[in-house]
């Protein structure tokens, strides 16, 4: 099974060899550490050439404070075609989490990446309507980020 | 007539909310001809705590924009602060319509960390109560839906026999609408005396009330014509969107990851995907209607394998032991005190795990850090992406359509905010 | 030959009879709760509505969707910081006399979302009458809950609720306003008798049945 995966990473690596600098396997899951500026790129590549057609999700996740690189951005493609799944991952350093958009490619990447930068403040480059989605516009700080503290920063009034 | 001092609110209004909107052209007419409508949050038929703008020339809608967060609950933050199996409950309160599915893929993921063998029984089982759970899903959507356009009749129908399925699901579990059936590793317990002979008699008179549901509304003439032809969405952009579960198969695209990425033994059941091509409301309810007598047969299927045997993998670290263990030995006190107390260390690593829940892809990304309590817990809730594809469905239809277009969709908020 | 007849037969043409008594039995004969669901206790709430728990039997099964024509508010579910705003606007919005029931766990105490984002008790945001415990409580546990405020309802004299004018609910039909949170006239008001009396604040903004009480 997971040969088949790796087929495809390989296939994205005779393309490009700059763009997959990492390749993990676990559980049965093939994931491919890619650089951050060529993400939309590589997406597009696996769209067009490899039939991963659809993107079931973006989440990120944060390794804590005092780790560099802190901040990851999962992209879980899948295909409606031959049914198999690829994780890629973006690793980004505390001071500049920026990664280019996906919306270009998928529409559906429009609402992963608002939620992705309302709860860990990752900036997507050229999103055309990048914006709190879940939590208010006047929210302060970045929820699901490690040291933001459970309770928030206050506690709730009306006021 | 607007009041002039109204003016200058409802333009910073409009700015923050209505523009840039990826993919949709936005016509700049003057704002004479057109008014924002702000539908919700609370609205009855917007599904919970909702939110559109809607930009209108007339009845048309020029625009619409979902505003979420109404009901976000912090419940990814909160699996961070908590052990793998407390997580279970949270997932309950998720997709509230369909907590088996919810517990199902937080539970696979965990055991696809561990490496757990589930036996026979349990599986079983899992599939059983998970259709059964589709079909209360599927009760709860019919019966809203036809409410949203002024069909009231089929409500009381759906939740009696909705009822009927929280009857059964509360004999096994204890709870009626947060069950925290399924335990890492197993079940929480075996099922209790009688409950084959429950599902058997609900299983007797579900295909009348299918018929009930048929005759009431699928060939009622005005149903048709206020479903048919209205929230069009093509195959490719339903792709392209992400959408996911009925509303995906009610675009044409034969997707069911049940039998193309299957769990939980569902690949030995004999279950057809339907699927219908023309992408709108309609396509969708037909979809949903097909997909009840699917789940019958798969409730079937499930009821004549029930053999006796363990409903929890032999893993004594991180499965509760029997009461009646705990009396008797040592050890399963100890490892009951153990796992109460501190949890059990799962290996580090990440995984993403796809379901198919009554309204789509349900995923889990779930990354370990070698502790008790799990690095990272991310759903991928089907009802959040479904929801996105709002606007360019309801692009150019009438007021009145928008809330057949939200039914169709299948909605629950408290998927949507988490 | 029916109800009419047997009325005449056996009663007299006057009957005396306490005022408040007789207003608030068509009260509470006939509470009509705003249709207003948040989360999984909503679906209860509707499961109260359907055939097999029929709320009607108690008179209080006419959900009205416009806060403006309902008498009690069902708080239904976890109430989020982004939601309390809005909350208060429709409690705001219905008229006198008006009833809120916080059903379940989360409304009540916020329940297992200690979290920044859900509100710590609905009670922080308009007052409550009835607590209905249960992560989602039955729908008989709602049916007690109503027929406990009736039972309330009962016990209320006229007086505490006259419908006067209230320059708050014209405030708050203004249209897309509606993540207003900027202070209201009765809300300044309260801050000034805060500042002179030295008393604690129950709620932020409180309305007039509020106030009555605390005086």
């Amino acid at each position: 099974m997971t040969e088949k995966l790796h087929s495809y990473v390989e296939k994205l690596k005779e393309h490009n060899s700059e763009w997959v600098s990492e390749v993990r396997e676990a559980f049965g899951e093939v994931t491919a550490v890619v650089p951050a500026a060529a993400v939309a790129d590589i997406c597009r590549f696996l769209r067009d050439e490899q039939q991963f057609n659809l993107l079931a999700d973006i989440c990120g996740a944060d390794n804590g404070p005092e780790e560099d690189p802190r901040f990851e951005v999962n992209y879980h493609l899948f295909s409606t075609i031959h049914h198999n799944r690829i994780r890629l991952k973006v690793l980004l350093s505390e001071d500049s989490p920026v990664v280019p958009t996906v919306t270009g490619v998928w529409r559906t990447a429009d609402w992963h990446e608002r939620e992705t930068y309302d709860l860990f403040g990752v900036n997507f480059e050229g999103h055309p309507d990048l914006r709190r989605i879940l939590l208010p516009s006047e929210f302060d700080g970045h929820a699901l980020r490690k040291d933001f503290p459970l309770r928030g920063y206050e506690p709730y009034s009306m006021n | 007539m607007r009041p002039r001092l109204l003016k200058p609110v409802l333009q910073t209004f409009m700015s923050t909310s209505v523009e840039n909107f990826p993919g949709i052209e936005l016509l700049d007419q003057p704002l004479e001809s057109q008014m924002t409508l702000s539908m919700g949050p609370q609205h009855p038929s917007t599904h919970g705590v909702l939110r559109l703008d809607l930009r209108l020339d007339g009845e048309l809608v020029i625009k619409a924009v979902p505003d979420i967060g109404y009901l976000h609950t912090g419940m990814e933050k909160l699996f961070e602060y908590k052990k793998y199996q407390q997580g279970i409950v949270i997932t309950d309160r998720m997709d509230y319509l369909n907590p088996l599915g919810n517990n199902l893929a937080y539970v696979m993921a965990a055991e696809k960390l561990l490496g757990l063998e589930i036996p026979e029984r349990a599986q079983v089982i899992r599939v059983l109560m998970c259709e059964l759970q589709r079909i209360a899903s599927h009760m709860v959507w019919f019966g809203t839906s036809c409410l949203d356009m002024g069909a009231m009749t089929p409500f009381w129908f759906t939740f009696k026999e909705r009822e009927k399925i929280l009857n059964i699901i509360e004999s096994a579990s204890g709870g009626r609408m947060t069950p925290s059936y399924f335990r890492i590793g197993g079940l929480m317990m075996d099922l209790p005396a009688g409950f084959e002979n429950r599902v058997k008699q609900f299983l007797e008179n579900f295909p009348d009330a299918l018929d009930t549901f048929d005759k009431l509304i699928t060939g009622n003439t005005i149903w048709q014509s206020r479903t048919m032809g209205i929230g069009v969405i093509s195959a490719e952009d339903a792709i392209d969107w992400g959408l996911t579960g009925p509303c995906l198969r009610g675009s044409g695209v034969d997707l069911d990851l049940r039998r193309d990425n299957p769990y939980t033994g569902y690949e030995t059941y004999d279950f057809e995907v339907p699927t219908e091509p023309d992408g709108d409301v309609w396509s969708r309810f037909k979809v949903r209607m097909r997909e009840l007598v699917e789940s019958y047969k798969i409730v079937r299927q499930a009821l004549e394998r029930l053999k006796p045997g363990p409903v929890k993998a032999d893993a004594p670290k991180v499965v509760l032991p029997d009461r009646d263990d705990m009396r008797k030995h040592m050890d399963s006190l100890i490892h009951h005190f153990l796992i109460v107390a501190e949890g059990f260390n799962v290996p580090p690593g990440e995984v993403y795990l796809p379901i198919e829940a009554s309204k789509g892809e349900l995923g889990v990304y779930m990354r370990s850090n070698g502790g008790p309590k799990p690095d990272r817990v991310h759903f991928r809730g089907p009802s959040f992406i479904n929801l996105s594809a709002l606007p360019v469905m309801s692009q150019g239809e009438m007021i009145a359509d928008v809330v057949a277009i939200i039914g169709s969709l299948d909605i629950v908020l408290g998927e949507i905010d988490r | 030959m029916g109800l009419e007849d047997k009325i005449f037969e056996s009663l007299p043409d006057v009957v005396t009879v306490r005022l408040d008594s007789i207003v608030n039995w068509a009260r509470k004969s006939s509470l009509w709760p705003a249709t207003f669901g948040l989360a999984c206790c909503a679906i209860e709430m509707m499961n109260t509505v359907s055939a097999r728990n029929d709320l009607s039997r108690f008179g209080a099964e006419t959900f009205r969707a416009s806060p403006r024509q309902a008498d009690v508010m069902i708080v239904s579910g976890r109430v989020s910081r982004k939601m309390a705003p809005v909350l208060r606007r429709i409690y705001d919005q219905m008229p006198e006399p008006k009833w809120v029931i916080s059903m379940g766990a989360c409304a009540t105490s916020g329940g297992v979302f200690d979290n920044y984002a859900i509100v710590q008790g609905v009670d922080k945001v308009v007052p409550v009458d009835i607590y209905v415990p249960g992560c989602p409580p039955r729908p008989e546990m709602l049916v007690h809950a109503i027929m406990m405020l009736q039972e309330k309802i009962m016990k209320e004299s006229v007086r505490d609720r006259r419908d006067t004018y209230d320059p708050e609910s014209r405030i708050s039909s203004v249209p897309g306003t509606l993540p207003v949170t900027e202070g209201t006239a009765l809300e300044r008001e309260t801050e000034v008798e805060v500042a002179q009396n030295k008393v604690s604040r129950p709620y932020s903004i409180p309305s007039r049945h509020e106030r009555r009480r605390s005086s």
